[in-house]
């Protein structure tokens, strides 16, 4: 049976035991006078037998899964290690899969060699007995678990702590899920830079201030040093950011005051989703609202005024950004500051304050932490946007703090290196593993920053 | 003094007239009349045929009274009466309450409150105001009470303003608990020194009228007796309404007591009068504990 089978399988057999479950404690006690004299509910009850049946088999399945092809995969090549001999892991992999693909019948069975197909009829029938075998555990285990978790119940049995404990732990490895992805990804990401590395020193990757990483393919080619200097990447990503945060940061925090302490119920319910439409535009829409709208805009302007602005300019698509950045930080700041208690404005209004005053001096500081969450939270959405600044700002790595020119960001170049036929030992590829690493660690840092700040100067309210 | 002739405009019954039979002798009336002395010689603020509406619902039926200078008058009658809505007309603290109405005349030393001339600011600096809860801005001690100077602009140095704030301290009776700690945050303060800081934060501004919102209902009996105190000090400098919840503490600090119920004046007397001879069977029943 498939393993999806047996799951539904499993999941069946666990409601069916909730049933009985509680079937039994029903029965138990109606003789002593009704459910008060249980210790826990009758659901309880349903749910503890419930969950022996399915628990145990559930973390068998998923063992069994994990462990079941690389138990094969090994029995299979080391039925085949004297023809093999000492190879290296890839020819290792390229034979396994070949393998595999007979077995599976993707790869016709003509022209192979005996030894393959032997291995590959080796392989099918290991499957059938694992499949089989598991299957047949499944069930015995199923029905142990069922029947242990039916013959405890009991009038005094304690159900429901029981019950209480799996849920908390339950809770627990959802969080842990959490925390362990965000570790094989910081994981996954270090091993490639690391390789990276190798072949470009860190000093020359994080002060190098030239980026071209075309690397030659023959040795004679034109270009053929690639310099790899990610700081022309970072200066661009910052100068793009902040433009975002210059539009950003000042519109959305006066919008969510207007809309929190002066807007009357029937604008502010107009305006509030009028406003969190835009953070469900995509981000292609705004990248050629950027490109064909904004930018040329903005160079006919600069050119009224006699500067020559770039057709694809940090300007345009950091503008665009700050728009799109707009509703996250009006709408977290609008629920923070509706949260600061009501007395905290009338204590400030009845001493006289205006309400100018009132948000400036009282509410404002209240809010702080909340406001400086929200915006940290947009930081992080500008630095790591892509497709507007793809769209709008350029691809040339130019070292400038000038908004007018094109730049190019971390993300855009990360995108470039990895889109397209790419191989993976190629240092060219693999600064995209690095520049992420180091994105990953500016943010970080620039969290940690944020939270330090507000540590500072939050005034807390009860 | 004359009695009010304050006969009710609009005679609606209200949701709590609709109360069982036993109680039909504690149902006032669509033409009742406030009983005791309403009117004063000098009177700092006077009030005149005020009606408040929250949306349709009236909560203030045309009550009429002076509140003389320097005195302190206590506001009791039973829950939703309309005492704490009342007093927050007197610094139109119900402004900021949307769909609040408010009809009739409200005047501080001859000038009407609700005229459009008024600078609600400024009237707020002349009428302070302490709440029910204690509600320090989530500051340090020091700008809690440099709050309202600094916003009016009342201290041109530091040191004025230091001045000022050790002054308000000292009248609120918290000076010695906090003198060491002026920059820790207010929020810090037990309930009781925190409604003292509030009260502190609300002289600093040098108002003439003090409203008081059932200023000790949050706190324990040392931290309210300390406050009692505080109010009968105050009182020799500030004209101070306050409403309470607590017959006792009306009778422990107040000049003059005002009855209020289901939105109506009752009766206003002496504070003395009030709890030996009530001259209403309402304010009687109430202060005997047969309600509220």
């Amino acid at each position: 049976m498939q393993a999806t089978n047996i799951l539904i399988l499993i999941l069946a057999l666990g409601i069916f035991a909730f049933y009985i479950g509680r079937g039994r404690s029903l029965a138990l006690a109606k003789p002593l006078g009704g459910i008060r004299n249980l210790h826990s509910l009758p659901s309880y009850y349903g749910f503890h037998t419930a969950l022996w049946c399915a628990l145990p088999s559930l973390i068998l399945l998923s063992l069994w899964m994990i462990f079941d092809e690389p138990l094969i995969n090994s029995l299979v090549m080391s039925s085949m290690a004297d023809q093999l001999g000492n190879t290296s892991l890839a020819t290792y992999n390229l034979q396994l899969n070949k393998i595999s693909n007979i077995a599976e019948g993707i790869l016709g069975r003509q022209g192979q060699s005996d030894a393959l197909l032997a291995a590959a009829d080796y392989m099918t029938q290991l499957k059938v007995v694992s499949r089989w075998s598991l299957t047949a555990l499944m069930l015995c285990l199923t029905v142990i678990g069922l029947l242990f978790g039916w013959s405890r119940i009991n009038p005094q049995f304690r159900a429901r702590p029981l019950v209480e404990k799996v849920m908390q732990n339950l809770l627990l490895a959802c969080a842990c899920l959490a925390i362990f992805t965000t570790l094989g990804i910081v994981l996954s990401v270090l091993f490639e830079s690391i390789q990276f590395f190798r072949s470009v020193p860190v000093h020359e990757f994080v002060f190098g201030l030239e980026w071209s990483p075309q690397t030659a393919i023959r040795e004679d080619q034109v270009g053929s040093s690639g310099s790899f200097g990610a700081v022309p990447l970072f200066v661009g990503t910052l100068l793009v950011s902040a433009v975002a945060m210059v539009v950003a940061v000042p519109v959305g925090l006066m919008s969510a005051i207007y809309l929190a302490e002066y807007a009357s119920k029937t604008v502010r319910a107009f305006a509030k989703p009028a406003l969190e439409v835009l953070a469900g535009i995509p981000t292609v829409v705004y990248g050629f609202f950027a490109a064909l709208t904004v930018a040329p805009f903005l160079r006919e302007l600069g050119t009224s005024f006699g500067l020559s602005v770039s057709s694809e300019s940090a300007l345009a698509a950091g503008g665009v950004m700050g728009v799109m950045i707009i509703p996250f930080i009006s709408s977290l700041a609008d629920d923070v500051i509706t949260a600061v208690p009501q007395s905290m404005r009338d204590g400030s209004l009845a001493m006289g304050a205006t309400q100018s005053e009132t948000v400036r001096r009282v509410i404002i500081p209240a809010a702080l932490p909340g406001i400086v969450g929200g915006i940290m939270l947009a930081v992080s959405r500008a630095i790591g946007e892509t497709m507007i600044v793809v769209m709008a700002a350029g691809m040339a790595a130019k070292l400038t703090a000038n908004p007018l020119e094109s730049v190019t960001t971390v993300t855009v170049q990360i995108v470039t290196l990895l889109t397209g036929d790419q191989e993976f030992d190629s240092p060219k590829t693999l600064a995209a593993f690095a520049l992420g690493l180091m994105l990953f660690t500016v943010t970080l840092l620039l969290n940690i920053f944020a939270l330090h700040i507000v540590k500072k100067y939050r005034e807390q309210y009860e | 003094m004359s009695k009010a002739a304050t006969v009710a405009k609009k005679p609606k019954k209200t949701a709590g007239a609709k109360k069982k039979a036993a109680d039909q002798d504690l149902q006032i009336s669509a033409e009742e009349v406030t009983v005791g002395q309403s009117f004063t010689d000098k009177p700092k603020m006077t009030m005149r045929n005020i009606n408040v509406f929250y949306s349709d619902k009236q909560a203030i039926h045309d009550v009429s009274i002076d509140i003389a200078q320097n005195e302190v008058i206590a506001m009791i009658g039973p829950s939703g009466c309309g005492k704490s809505t009342f007093l927050r007309t007197l610094n139109r603290m119900n402004d900021t309450v949307e769909g609040c109405r408010v009809e009739g005349e409200i005047c501080m030393d001859g000038e009407n409150l609700y005229s459009p001339k008024l600078d609600v600011v400024e009237l707020r600096a002349r009428v302070g105001m302490v709440f029910q809860k204690p509600n320090p801005f989530p500051k340090s001690i020091y700008e809690n009470v440099a709050y309202g100077p600094k916003i009016h602009g009342l201290a041109d140095t530091r040191v004025d303003l230091d001045e000022i704030v050790e002054n308000s301290l000292k009248r609120a009776s918290l000076w010695e608990e906090v003198k060491e700690r002026l920059h820790q945050p207010g929020t810090g303060l037990s309930g009781g020194q925190q409604q003292r800081l509030c009260i502190a934060r609300a002289i600093a501004v040098s108002p003439e009228v003090i409203l008081m919102d059932e200023p000790c209902s949050a706190l324990d009996p040392i931290a309210t007796a300390k406050i009692e105190e505080l109010i009968e000090e105050l009182s020799q400098n500030f004209t101070i309404a306050i409403v309470t919840h607590s017959m006792q503490q009306a009778a422990r600090v107040s000049d003059r007591t005002a009855y209020f119920h289901l939105g109506k004046l009752v009766e206003v007397n002496p504070t003395e009068k009030v709890f030996t001879m009530p001259e209403h069977k309402l304010t009687e029943a109430y202060i005997t504990g047969r309600f509220g």
